[in-house]
């Protein structure tokens, strides 16, 4: 199969995974027990049969389900998804209020985590022993399990006992205060981040250990390339393939987690948007902004999977 | 099995999760005091030779709160696991066996449940059934049916390939047969590791659920439920929160070590993958 025909294979499974997921979003919200129209009138207003009939029609809820379907879709696609049951704001403008927190969050977590994963990786590989892989083991383990949440109140709490002056808490957009916006993400991004380092760096250093045995590492030993040469340009190439597919997989978990590490450094990010959506029983907001994060992690994925092709010429053989 | 233990790693990590579990199981004889008992006198002290691990802002004993939290958080998590394996496991079982439509439709149908970050998915449907301990488990439960499937189908197309299912299939056994009595066992050990490595992060999972007021719903001790009331009283006494994050962690850890272990010990070809 040739290069362009992969993509549009790859393509055309995107567009299959963007509907169902669609699918599944929109009628999720019809699997809620008892009237959803009630419930989502019942939280502040009296409920009558008139209201429920109102709100009902308003969304649109006494069409038959695919018109509804279609006309959901058809509409978010183009941005709209409705306003926002509680503050009259379109829900699209909600969430792009709340994404810039959660989306900074995610990414200086990607990068604390992978950026770190490989030189730690590659000095675990240099460790060899019963004992150093025994300790490394059990540190990687105990990495890849920290709650990221207890994590971040250990931080708060050490940081309020020995540094009382620093601020952890909040946000700041980083046009307002550059310096106080990273400082206020660093810690929650560390704590976030020490699953994926502890994953990434045991992966580089199994695929390191992989390599370093291999033929073309001795060749280029006997070449006289310098160890640093042969650790990060011979043996390392051989362990990007797995670590980039990883890379992707991990942002689904930080999009999850940075949902809970928010909440403990108050971070007016997506997940108080959802939680605070829950709380409301404010459906259509919870709807789209399920929607807009799991397609975001799905095309993130898609662009791993293209990289993966351009990477690896025997994908492609 | 004496080959099995011959691994020290493997024993230690054996262990280290049985007597959790075993505290869990026999939590209401263990823990030194009810989980539920207030005493407004005794509230937030620190540890204590009355209180190991000191006391909640109700005054009620955090070491017996933590032991009797290991109980919901295991309960909850196997349930989900158990359920994902059961589930997620004959689909993918089934994929392999048939092959062809059957295996594109469920695999594709994997494939869109395993497009929805973990826990946002988590999340979504407790916002839909209602938070509870048990939608909790539900909701976790759904989410590892794709990787179950994912994980056994695998495998499991390797095993059908061979003679000794087409000698079973020959001799005139029915596919039920064939797939829970030759492919099934052949699997074991896949089973065995990735039950362990996922139960591990069911408890991160439910945790997280339990956290952020979407799982066990007090007063019923929960070690989520317990960091996230702690870190109320974070600055006064932030005993409540330390501790119940570390059970959490100790549990995890404990799991995740067993997986890596059975791994080890059942398929040293994968020595040292993560």
């Amino acid at each position: 199969m040739t290069l362009r025909r992969l993509i549009l294979a790859r393509l055309l499974d995107l567009l299959v995974v963007l509907v169902c997921v669609s699918i599944i979003v929109f009628f999720m919200i019809r699997l809620i027990p008892g009237d959803a129209v009630a419930i989502m009138l019942g939280a502040n207003t009296e409920v009558t049969p008139e209201r429920i009939a109102e709100l009902r029609a308003r969304i649109g809820l006494d069409q038959p389900i695919l018109v509804q379907y279609a006309g959901w879709v058809g509409k978010a696609l183009a941005g709209d998804f409705g306003t926002s049951l509680w503050t009259g704001r379109p829900v699209i403008q909600e969430i792009g209020a709340h994404v810039w927190p959660t989306l900074q969050l995610t990414v200086l977590s990607l990068i604390i985590g992978a950026g770190l994963a490989v030189p730690t990786g590659v000095l675990m590989a240099r460790l060899r022993g019963r004992f150093a892989d025994g300790a490394m083991r059990v540190v990687t383990v105990a990495g890849l399990t920290i709650p990221s949440f207890w994590l971040g109140i250990v931080m708060i709490l050490a940081l309020a006992t020995f540094a009382p002056s620093v601020q952890a808490l909040g946000y700041v957009p980083f046009s307002q205060d550059p310096v106080g916006n990273i400082t206020r993400l660093v810690l929650p991004a560390f704590a976030l981040a020490l699953p994926i380092l502890a994953n990434l760096s045991r992966l580089v250093r199994s695929a390191m250990l992989d390599s370093l045995g291999q033929d073309y590492i001795r060749t280029a030993r006997a070449k006289g390339a310098s160890e640093r040469s042969v650790m990060y340009k011979h043996a390392l190439r051989n362990a990007l393939i797995p670590f980039i597919t990883s890379v992707g997989i991990m942002t689904g978990y930080l999009l999850g987690g940075a949902i809970v590490v928010e909440q403990v450094f108050a971070i007016p990010g997506l997940g108080r948007l959802i939680l605070g959506a829950i709380a409301e029983r404010n459906y259509p907001l919870l709807q789209a902004t399920i929607l807009v994060v799991t397609c975001g992690f799905v095309v993130v994925n898609f662009v791993v999977d293209l990289l993966y092709l351009a990477i690896d010429p025997r994908v492609r053989a | 099995m004496r080959d099995l233990l011959r691994h020290r790693l493997l024993l230690f990590a054996a262990l280290f999760v049985a007597v959790q579990g075993l505290m869990a199981v026999f939590a209401t004889w263990v823990a030194p005091y009810d989980p539920l008992q207030q005493n407004v006198i005794a509230r937030l002290k620190g540890p204590s030779a009355a209180h190991w691990l000191g006391t909640d802002q109700f005054g009620r004993d955090i070491l017996s709160r933590i032991i009797h939290g290991w109980q919901a958080s295991l309960a909850v998590s196997l349930g989900a696991v158990l359920s994902a394996l059961l589930v997620g496991g004959t689909l993918g079982l089934v994929a392999a066996y048939y092959r062809g439509w059957t295996d594109r439709i469920v695999m594709r149908a994997m494939d869109v449940l395993f497009a929805f970050p973990v826990l946002l998915l988590a999340i979504g449907i407790v916002a839909v059934l209602g938070p509870r301990s048990s939608t909790a488990a539900v909701a976790i439960g759904i989410v590892y049916i794709p990787i179950f499937a994912r994980l056994l189908r695998g495998p499991a197309l390797v095993i059908c390939e061979s003679d000794y299912v087409t000698g079973a299939r020959a001799i005139g056994a029915g596919d039920g047969r064939i797939i829970f009595l030759h492919v099934l066992p052949n699997l074991a050990s896949v089973v065995l590791v990735q039950t362990s490595l996922l139960l591990s992060a069911a408890i991160l999972v439910e945790a997280s659920l339990s956290f952020l007021g979407l799982g066990t719903q007090p007063p019923t001790p929960s070690l989520g439920l317990m960091l996230s009331e702690g870190r109320n009283v974070l600055m006064i006494s932030p005993w409540s929160a330390i501790f119940s994050g570390f059970a959490i962690l100790l549990l995890a850890f404990g799991l995740t070590l067993l997986g890596d272990a059975l791994r080890d010990t059942l398929d040293p070809r994968l020595r040292g993958t993560p």
